[in-house]
């Protein structure tokens, strides 16, 4: 099978899904000339137009506002909020509006919109340009969230975002796009249906459950343990909302043991959300403590040996799954 | 601008059925029969009679907080008030089926999209809705409601620009009763003419006596046309004032008696009155006679909503997601 890049993939879900549905377009800051400014929309504006692929101004609450408007009027938008830390400057549009209103006029309205947003550390971008917000998004009502770790989860996923009737948050990782990630992407459409997770390394002794960039942690970590005779099970849960309780769950039932690895600070992280889950409805299938092996509580620090520390990383999580197994 | 005697009279009903809609609302509130809040628009109806007058039924408007009488005028004189009463009494038969309350109250079904309780998303939302018309290709106009305390949040200023940027068919109608909340716009705003803030976007902006509806009428209507024709938004201030406090319940004390008897004295109602019987559009009695069935059918609606039952709590879970997606 064709490998390409995790960017690539991107670029690919997003021409296809225009190509398919006019009511598909596009806004986002820097949209023409860069085709976002790591190029995730590249080639598009060529393709479709300054209709279709608009440039905004910086107004990211307009932004929202107008696509929850668009989405209302039987459009599609997608969004581009760049990075994950300018979804803040716009939540009041994302949480009082785009993901509320269909509720509060009793279902007279429905928001197909995309907000798309790149997120995480590991490229030295500082407190405003690294966060991955999954846990803050999490809490939103309404509002579905996919984070894609491979170039196939991330066409998949992002086709049926555009699709979706709902609003949905695509959080994609920016050291994945830096570090030119490649993996198997076939000719072919396809989709890949949001609220399911995927078991990306079968194993028996532990089960790690690990989000976007810490999925690529968590499988070398699973490599330099199986030296150790310690057989790590690698849940990927792709979409954070809805979260696939199953498959996590069932994980835990054939190991007994849960870490979950977040690149968060640790206080209502995703991680949380996943070990009370698996706290509340299957404590009895548990042999041992849930670890979470997760950033601090601090804001990301720029220098990269800080930075580093900052993040999650490969011997943390072996750490974790040492002291349990 | 000669107005058509059917449309003249339309508009008066429509100011009579949000006046009385209001004070009857006013009064069961205090009964202690709706729950909440609300935010009482009497003494404003000139403003969305007179925009939503031009208006086709496919076009659009977004509303806010003070947001009875913008869907009163939207819908038309045929819509019922009934779901509406009943959606503000937080019944099942209400028009958001008790989800939305007073200050969410819309129904796209008659083009009003939402009705926004954070200032300013009334604006960026119908900025949305009028991309769309622009993308589809249709010549739909798309109206927001605003106060005049939303000119100084960021949304007007991004919304405005995007919309004028853009060339959207876009309206935004501002209704400066000069009260955000308690606090006097012209103490937070160093503006005399709120209209300057117009210009700042490259936007024509009008002034008008927010309570005479023909003068409303007048100006929306050439707003409408630039907009229809696709020459881009227009912002209108329309001068007005509230006969009630913020809230029902306010008891507005941060007003002087002389203005709240400058704002009775300037009552958009019998002054409309006054010239339709000048202008031979109604006689006195035909007036009477409106007054007469708004208000049986404003009993009859409150009838309704009163003998209606409340949504059953399993309602909590339904309505978050629209099921299925695009094929």
């Amino acid at each position: 099978m064709r490998e390409i890049t995790y960017l690539q993939a991107i670029t690919e879900a997003v021409d296809e899904e225009m190509a398919r549905d006019p009511t598909v377009f596009l806004m986002g800051e820097d949209i023409r000339q860069w085709g976002a400014p790591l190029g995730e929309f590249k080639g598009l504006f060529e393709k479709y137009g300054g209709e279709r692929v608009r440039d905004t101004a910086i107004s990211e609450t307009a932004m929202i506002g107008a696509a929850a408007g668009a989405a209302a009027m039987g459009m599609r938008p997608i969004v581009h909020i760049m990075f994950s830390e300018f979804l803040a400057v716009c939540m009041s549009d994302i949480r009082n509006v785009l993901t509320k209103t269909r509720y509060m006029t009793g279902a007279k309205t429905k928001f197909p919109a995309t907000i798309m947003s790149y997120s995480g550390a590991g490229v030295s971008a500082a407190g405003e340009h690294s966060t991955c917000p999954y846990g803050l998004m999490m809490t939103i009502p309404g509002l579905k969230i996919v984070a894609p770790a491979t170039p196939y989860d991330a066409k998949g996923l992002i086709k049926s975002a555009i699709r979706e009737d709902n609003p949905v948050q695509v959080l994609y990782h920016i050291k994945l796009i830096f570090d030119r990630l490649t993996g198997e992407v076939p000719e072919k459409e396809y989709t890949i249906p949001i609220g399911k997770a995927d078991i990306k390394r079968e194993g028996n002794d532990v089960t790690v459950v690990a989000i976007g960039l810490m999925l690529h942690r968590a499988l070398a970590a699973a490599d330099k343990l199986k030296e150790k005779g310690i057989s790590v099970e690698v849940v990927d849960p792709r979409s954070l909302a809805p979260i696939d309780k199953q498959t996590i769950i069932g994980s835990v039932k054939k190991t007994g043991r849960l870490v979950i690895m977040d690149e968060e600070p640790k206080t209502e992280s995703a991680s949380s959300e996943i070990a009370a889950i698996v706290a509340e409805e299957a404590f009895d299938l548990l042999d041992a403590p849930i670890k979470r092996v997760c950033a601090p509580d601090t804001p990301i620090p720029f220098s990269p040996t800080l930075e580093k520390a900052w993040m999650p990383d490969e011997e943390d999580l072996i750490k974790a799954i040492t002291e349990i197994t | 601008m000669a107005i058509e005697k059917g449309k003249l009279i339309d508009m008066y009903r429509t100011m009579v059925r949000i006046r009385v809609f209001e004070e009857k609302i006013a009064e069961d509130f205090a009964a202690g029969e709706i729950p909440g809040f609300v935010h009482l628009s009497a003494g404003q109806e000139a403003n969305a009679a007179g925009m939503c007058a031009n208006l086709r039924p496919d076009d659009i408007i977004t509303s806010n907080h003070r947001g009875h009488g913008h869907i009163i005028a939207k819908a038309g004189n045929q819509y019922s008030l009934a779901p509406m009463v009943a959606e503000l009494y937080g019944k099942k038969t209400g028009v958001n089926k008790g989800k939305a309350g007073s200050q969410h109250l819309s129904d796209l079904d008659i083009g009003v999209l939402v009705a926004e309780g954070i200032q300013g998303t009334a604006l960026t939302l119908a900025g949305g809705a009028a991309l769309a018309a622009k993308l589809k290709g249709t010549d739909q106009v798309v109206v927001g409601f605003i106060g005049d305390g939303t000119l100084n949040t960021g949304r007007f200023h991004e919304g405005m620009n995007m919309a004028s940027a853009w060339k959207l068919p876009l309206i935004c109608y501002c209704e400066n009763n000069i009260w955000a909340e308690s606090t006097n716009i012209y103490d937070v705003t160093n503006l005399t003419k709120l209209t300057d803030r117009a210009a700042a976007f490259n936007v024509p902006g009008v002034s008008v006596d927010g309570n005479d509806v023909m003068a409303v009428y007048e100006v929306a209507a050439e707003a409408v046309a630039r907009a229809r024709r696709g020459d881009g938004p227009t912002f209108i201030e329309g001068r007005t004032c509230r006969r009630f406090g913020h809230f029902q319940g306010d008891a507005h004390l941060y007003r002087s008696q002389e203005e709240k008897d400058e704002c009775m004295k300037r009552d958009p109602i019998p002054r409309f009155r006054k010239k339709l019987i000048e202008m031979k559009v109604l006689t006195d009695k035909e007036a009477d006679k409106i007054h007469q069935e708004v208000k049986a059918e404003m009993d009859k609606a409150v009838k309704f909503a009163l003998e209606s039952p409340f949504p059953d709590p399993e309602e909590v879970l339904t309505d978050v997601f629209a099921q299925g997606g695009k094929k």
